[in-house]
């Protein structure tokens, strides 16, 4: 097997003396989608965040298609080609839908913003119809899809994905998830998603992990975790939506 | 101009350059013709003989239509990296006759006055009026840059104004530099100053902000008074070198101004060049600004107001981007401070208190953060209206001999805030110009990509 392109070995993060992160270990593979479930307070968030280096680890590894970038500075992480549709879309509200776009090229100076505009447009249709709408004015899906087309235009080799269908109609949802599938099927992309809605993330992803109390519980793939008992009693209660 | 520009390869519209060219030289033409082209002289019997200049007119209107080819050419043509266009879109607006109407106005102001008040009856007005509003103005656009444009709440933007008005001060004292060298000079060494500021707030934002540059505005201004060996402490440094025209002074000496293109002397030329240098430098800030939005610094500067965590995730260097605008604001600060030097002639802390940072702050916040025609307007309104107190001496047939309504220019200012902010809590021109634009054959649908761009 090759080496992969991101790897979390030990990584313990703090807040002030709080531990959130107690040691996760994670390989996420070109081309893989990879999904991590887990409950409030799991740690996921963290955990993304601690790849993009706000907070930085205080112990472990996390290695970037092979340099060490726990210690890096977060913009520089983003210039590496990874690219984070953060916690909260944090889109730019004032500004329009193409600005935000044009925001997600800065790392090259908006070098090949026209070609790849043509590409997202046809990704999510609907924000071309919103093209010169400033973005607070947007729904909570559109705004999800900005984020994700936002952080797809710096051409990343890899996508982070936290809870995209946070708050969503269960449709739109659907259509955020199709759009990931489409993404890792024909250009390649390698993402690593987390999320609390656990059904639809496991179907899409090659594999998961289950986090609890800052802790990976379980790891296997979709459909493995899918199958388990103890995810489907912790995550999947209820049934499938 | 409804012509879509593509990014790859900026083509150039030889005849629209031309047709530019040709209402430039006419406008030149225009404008300088009278003032330029005929001159009043006195011959033997003091009578007063017309004559022309055709030589030297000619010789300017070339040199303008030369600057403005060389512009169309190789400057406006190469920044416009994102195009503007759907004409269909932007349906009829003031904007586009307020701006020549504008600029208009402004050069044409001083000939006004000049022709209705008279040499001596119109300093009061271009000076007053004219110049004390158009330094706020650029202040205010300076202090943009960083309030309006990047979001960082900077309340002791006077600190680089001052440094400005002191670099000048005391180079040209001490050194004997011009004017013409020590104005980029000054704007460095603001812009110095400006990354001093920026290193240590790097971190913190809206409040806490505020305070520390409040702090350093007082900081600096504590200096000047107490380093009396620099600075010359409260009683300020006076017979400050005034600017020249290329060398040529503006006093009664024989190679003055006036006695060099053959004028009486008066002092009205030095507040006409003043008002048009003032200008230029305005026009200067505004022209930067404007450019600056559509360069990725710019950008980088609006996201960052947006939201700070976002831009770093973007790969977006916010240490840089906030040094930046701290230090470009403080340029257009202490080129301003440069100029108020020169022109007052004298200049003492008492200039430089923390009440200006709050004007100039309250001209950016009451015209609209980021708007720079909002920062006109507050200009106009509060710098002029103070100015217009002053001269409403008929309110003392109302209220009686000892009323001076400049007493109650605080009051009116607070009245005017508090209307503002309840009418218009975003500022008297809220709207926010985008930067970019969709290709009209973009917006048909994403799936069309054969329409031979990109």
């Amino acid at each position: 097997m090759t080496e992969p392109l991101l790897t979390v070995r030990g990584v313990k993060t703090y807040y002030g003396n709080i531990i959130a992160l107690k040691g996760v270990d994670l390989d996420v593979h070109e081309g893989e989608i990879v999904t991590m479930i887990g409950a409030n307070g799991a740690g996921k968030s963290t955990l993304m965040m601690t790849i993009f280096g706000a907070p930085q680890a205080r112990e472990g590894r996390i290695v970037y298609a092979g340099t060490d970038i726990t210690r890096m500075p977060t913009h520089m992480i983003a210039r590496m080609r990874i690219a984070q549709s953060p916690e909260g879309r944090r889109i730019f509200p004032r500004m329009t839908v193409l600005e935000n776009l044009q925001m997600g090229a800065a790392i090259d100076e908006f070098a090949h913003f026209d070609e790849d505009l043509n590409q997202v447009f046809s990704l999510f249709p609907r924000l071309s119809e919103r093209a010169h709408q400033r973005g607070g004015t947007l729904s909570g899906g559109e705004q999800q899809m900005l984020a994700i087309a936002r952080a797809l235009m710096s051409r990343p080799k890899m996508l982070l994905l936290d809870e995209p269908s946070l708050g969503l109609a269960p449709l739109v949802v659907k259509q955020i998830f199709d759009a990931i599938r489409e993404l890792n099927r024909s250009q390649g992309m390698t993402v690593f998603l987390v999320e609390q809605n656990a059904f639809h993330a496991l179907k899409l992803a090659h594999r998961g992990y289950v986090m609890v109390n800052g802790l990976i519980t379980m790891s296997g793939t979709g459909k493995e975790l899918l199958a388990s008992e103890e995810v489907r009693a912790a995550y999947l209660e209820g049934g499938a939506h | 101009m409804a012509n879509p520009v593509s990014a790859a390869a900026p083509s150039l519209d030889y005849g629209r350059i031309a047709r530019e060219a040709l209402v430039t030289g006419l406008v030149a033409t225009a404008i300088l013709g009278p003032f330029i082209g005929l001159i009043t002289v006195q011959n033997m019997d003091h009578q007063l003989i017309l004559e022309t200049r055709w030589p030297l007119l000619a010789a300017l209107i070339a040199v303008i239509v030369g600057v403005r080819v060389f512009f169309s050419l190789f400057v406006w043509n190469r920044a416009v990296k994102i195009k503007k266009v759907a004409p269909a879109r932007v349906p009829f607006k003031i904007e586009r006759f307020a701006a020549p109407f504008f600029l208009g106005l402004l050069f044409c102001y001083p000939i006004f006055v000049l022709a209705g008040l008279g040499a001596g009856g119109s300093i009061k007005w271009i000076d007053n009026f004219g110049i004390q509003i158009l330094i706020y103005i650029m202040l205010g656009w300076g202090l943009n840059i960083v309030v309006g444009l990047a979001g960082l709440l900077d309340l002791g933007y006077v600190a680089f104004y001052a440094v400005g008005a002191y670099s000048y001060a005391l180079l040209a004292k001490n050194f004997g530099l011009s004017f013409w060298v020590l104005l980029p000079l000054a704007g460095i060494l603001a812009s110095f100053w400006g990354i001093i500021l920026g290193f240590p707030v790097l971190r913190l934002r809206g409040d806490y902000l505020a305070i520390v540059t409040l702090a350093f505005g007082e900081i600096i201004r504590l200096i000047l008074i107490n380093w009396v060996d620099f600075s010359n402490g409260y009683a300020g440094i006076s017979g400050i070198p005034r600017p020249t025209l290329f060398g040529i002074p503006f006093n009664a000496t024989d190679k003055g101004f006036a006695a060099v293109f053959g004028l009486e002397f008066s002092p009205i030329y030095r507040t006409i060049f003043l008002y048009y240098l003032i200008l230029a430098l305005a026009l200067l800030t505004a022209w930067v600004t404007v450019r600056l939005r559509h360069l990725p610094i710019g950008r980088a500067w609006e996201a960052l107001r947006e939201d700070e965590i976002a831009c770093r995730s973007l790969g977006i260097n916010t240490t840089t981007t906030k040094l930046t605008a701290f230090a470009t604001g403080a340029m257009f600060a202490g080129f301003a401070g440069s100029f108020f030097a020169a022109r007052q002639g004298f200049i003492s802390p008492e200039s430089f208190t923390f009440m200006e940072s709050a004007n100039i702050l309250a001209i950016v916040v009451l015209g609209g953060m980021g708007s720079l025609w909002g920062v006109v307007i507050a200009a106009v309104a509060l710098v002029g209206g103070f100015e217009l107190m002053r001269e409403m001496d008929f309110l003392k047939m109302v209220f009686g001999q000892d009323f001076d309504p400049t007493q109650y220019r605080t009051l009116l200012f607070g009245a005017a805030m508090v209307a503002i902010m309840l009418w218009k809590p975003r500022g008297l021109i809220s709207t926010r110009e985008p930067t970019a634009f969709l290709k009209v054959s973009k917006s048909v649908s994403g799936s069309h990509v054969s329409e031979g761009h990109g």
